[in-house]
């Protein structure tokens, strides 16, 4: 190897730092979406190598279903104060009192659907014409199809058959009003380059991305944490005490635990390297709706 | 350490691209359990297809219509495989897929050798100046692992190749179904004497082919923090290398100065490489802003307003003369107009014809354009980086055509 190599995470980051900048640099009105999620604590902390020692030139905006996990929304809330900059709270809860969805009944009902409308709405309301988002193409396979740079029609939906072609790293931002493009500067990235990331910067993550003990119940093979947002019904396991973590943080009622003793970053790391499930598949109900759950939703305007 | 390594992999509907990609994953453990319990088709068989085929319409119509972007790493490195679709349809998606490759995978099925189609993914793959070419000969289980057969296909592609700019390109005869010379040596061909492709991948450097010499550094935007007096250029090394005391120039003005610091968040740096994003501060007070680009003073570019470059052109509105365009280039984007179309290349015979009236949908020709700004552009051949841009139709903003600079 030559002398001026860069590891796989150097190039990584440095990709996305450029497509940071260049939304940022071309777009009026950027935002980035944070859930309190490993990959948007990610993409915060490279917008930290982007742009400091200046400030952020967008807010945060989180997308609150309201059923969240209150170890996230903690999390949420003092990243965002430590690191100085705005956090607009964009709520599921909301749009459900003023009528803009209606929330699902039943046993398995999920808030995670309506986030779709809450988000187009947000981007609306405040005019934000591109928004950052953490998803990685490795995630899932509609996903692995979507450029860096989603473009997205006045109804925020994408045309995966209409996708603008994207070469070398010349990103093409322009929207016209009403419109937006999603910017994903993690699509290179694998959920091992995430949490390698997250060990060499040290980065804080919530406490639930490691092991802990926490009551759960048995549900479709996944393992839903007891919560008074998660109705049990007849199929279910009764709940039970466990050594659990999460792989992804979302909804409650559609992002499941995995058993795990792993509680230090290095044996997270360990974990995912070892393990022979995905993390959508071994933690999402949402993308077992149906064989195209993913791209359907996407279509609908989902990020 | 690990690098990184970007392939793109082109082939015909059924030269058994998907197989090839799935052996590769499969074999490299980046196919986890329920992803594979996934691969099932309808009858119940194992359908690799169903990996890289990642939209409704794909799994619906059997084929591939835009790149799938896949994911494996072997201990010494990690790969970024863009699985491109052949059809000539959807040159513009194999186009997106090869633009960032250091690789191209070209398949060949042994049993019809090299036809129209290999000629033309291996055109694109050395129009878009991709260094390292592999034309994997693929179902040599189908032709009795035949020597014959393989020395064949080699002589008819260097009879075409000789057309070709192609630096580095390799041979390799392959069964994807069953795994010979995919990760391990085949023993049922003991007469090739080359490495399987995997192992051949994981002695290319791509960091050799990158260009150290000339400084290209284009401004992606100035950077200031309220507090301190802090002002500096962020961007990404598009070529060279930029370390604190280099005399640099920047351009188009020509204004001279001197690098004071190279800043991270990490902190400063002795030297930055391709592709590194950093931020550079100069010694002087001096007016530079994004779409400039920051080069060595003793260097020798220059900004141009006239170029040639190959084009390949994307929308089903035709390129005609006199039209105009956005042309991004770097980190700025310009108004430019269409002053003459050159010629037309038929990419199957290499050979260019004369000028034509019009571009339409995949077409590749040679254009001269006049741009409103100066552009600090390299051709293409001599710096991947500075010899690229896009075309981006104003009024519809969709990107119409991928240019590779000839000449300035």
């Amino acid at each position: 190897m030559s002398s001026h190599a860069l590891s796989h995470l150097q190039a990584l980051e440095a990709e996305a730092i450029h497509v940071m900048r260049e939304v940022a640099a071309e777009r009026e009105r950027p935002v980035l979406l944070f859930s309190g999620g490993k990959d948007s604590i990610v993409l915060v902390r490279l917008a930290e190598k982007a742009f400091r020692p200046g400030r952020f030139p967008f807010p945060l905006m989180h997308v609150d279903t309201g059923h969240n996990f209150a170890e996230v929304i903690a999390f949420r809330d003092r990243m965002a104060d430590e690191l100085g900059e705005r956090l607009v709270v964009a709520s599921v809860q909301e749009s459900i009192d003023r009528g803009r969805v209606v929330e699902e009944t039943g046993p398995r009902a999920s808030r995670n659907r309506l986030q779709t409308t809450t988000l187009l709405d947000a981007l609306a309301e405040y005019g934000f014409d591109a928004a950052f988002g953490g998803a990685r193409r490795d995630e899932e396979r509609a996903r692995a199809k979507e450029r860096i740079l989603s473009f997205r029609d006045d109804f925020g939906g994408w045309d995966p058959k209409a996708q603008r072609p994207e070469l070398w790293n010349l990103y093409n931002t322009r929207v016209r009003r009403g419109e937006n493009v999603r910017a994903f500067p993690l699509s290179n990235w694998t959920e091992l380059d995430v949490w390698q990331y997250i060990l060499q910067e040290q980065i804080e993550v919530p406490s639930i991305y490691l092991a802990h003990e926490r009551r759960v119940f048995r549900r479709d093979g996944m393992l839903y944490a007891d919560s008074e947002f998660i109705a049990r019904d007849a199929r279910d396991s009764d709940p039970f005490r466990a050594s659990v973590r999460y792989r992804t943080v979302g909804d409650m009622s559609c992002t499941g635990a995995v058993a795990s003793e792993a509680s230090t970053l290095e044996q997270v790391v360990a974990e995912i390297a070892a393990t022979d499930v995905t993390e959508r598949g071994e933690t999402r109900a949402d993308d077992r709706v149906s064989e195209s759950a993913m791209e359907d939703r996407k279509v609908a305007g989902y990020f | 350490m690990s690098t990184l390594l970007r392939l793109a992999t082109a082939g015909s509907v059924d030269d058994g691209k998907s197989t090839l990609i799935g052996r590769l994953l499969h074999d490299s453990k980046a196919i986890l359990a329920d992803q594979y319990a996934d691969l099932n088709g309808r009858d119940g068989e194992l359908d690799l297809s169903r990996l890289t085929d990642g939209l409704k319409a794909e799994r619906e119509q059997g084929i591939t219509i835009d790149v799938a972007y896949r994911y494996f790493a072997t201990p010494n490195r990690d790969y970024i495989l863009a699985d491109t679709p052949g059809h000539v349809q959807y040159t513009r998606n194999m186009v997106t897929g090869a633009s960032t490759a250091d690789v191209a995978i070209v398949l060949v099925d042994a049993r019809h050798g090299v036809v129209e189609q290999t000629k033309r993914h291996a055109f694109i793959a050395a129009l878009l100046g991709i260094p390292h070419l592999v034309v994997a000969v693929n179902k040599m289980d189908l032709v009795g692992f035949s020597e014959e057969v393989f020395d064949g296909i080699v002589r008819d592609f260097c009879g075409f190749r000789r057309r070709l700019s192609s630096p580095d390109v390799a041979f390799i005869p392959i069964s994807a179904l069953n795994g010979d010379n995919v990760v391990d040596r085949s023993e049922a061909m003991p007469w090739y004497g080359g490495a399987p492709l995997l192992a051949h991948l994981e002695a290319i450097d791509p960091a050799d082919d990158r260009n150290l010499t000339d400084l290209r550094f284009p401004v992606q935007l100035v950077i200031r923090s309220e507090g301190n007096d802090f002002r500096g250029y962020a961007g990404q090394v598009a070529s060279g290398v930029v370390r604190p005391g280099d005399r640099v120039r920047i351009l188009p003005s020509g204004v001279e100065s001197v690098v004071a610091s190279v800043e991270t968040f990490d902190g400063p740096l002795t030297e930055a490489v391709p592709p590194q994003s950093v931020t550079v501060r100069l010694a002087d007070d001096v007016d530079a802003s994004r779409g400039d680009v920051i080069v060595h003073a003793d260097g020798d570019a220059a900004a141009v307003r006239e170029l040639e470059a190959d084009v390949c052109w994307f929308a089903e509105r035709p390129l005609r003369p006199g039209a105009r365009y956005l042309l991004k280039h770097l980190t700025q984007t310009v108004d430019v107009v269409v002053d003459e179309i050159r010629d037309l290349l038929d990419v199957h015979t290499l050979d260019r014809h004369a000028p034509p009236t019009e571009l339409g949908l995949n077409d590749i020709g040679r254009v001269r354009l006049r741009t409103r700004r100066p552009l600090v552009a390299d051709p293409y051949a001599s710096n991947r980086a500075t010899g690229a841009f896009i075309l981006i139709d104003e009024t519809s903003n969709d990107t119409v055509a991928g240019g590779m600079v000839s000449s300035t």
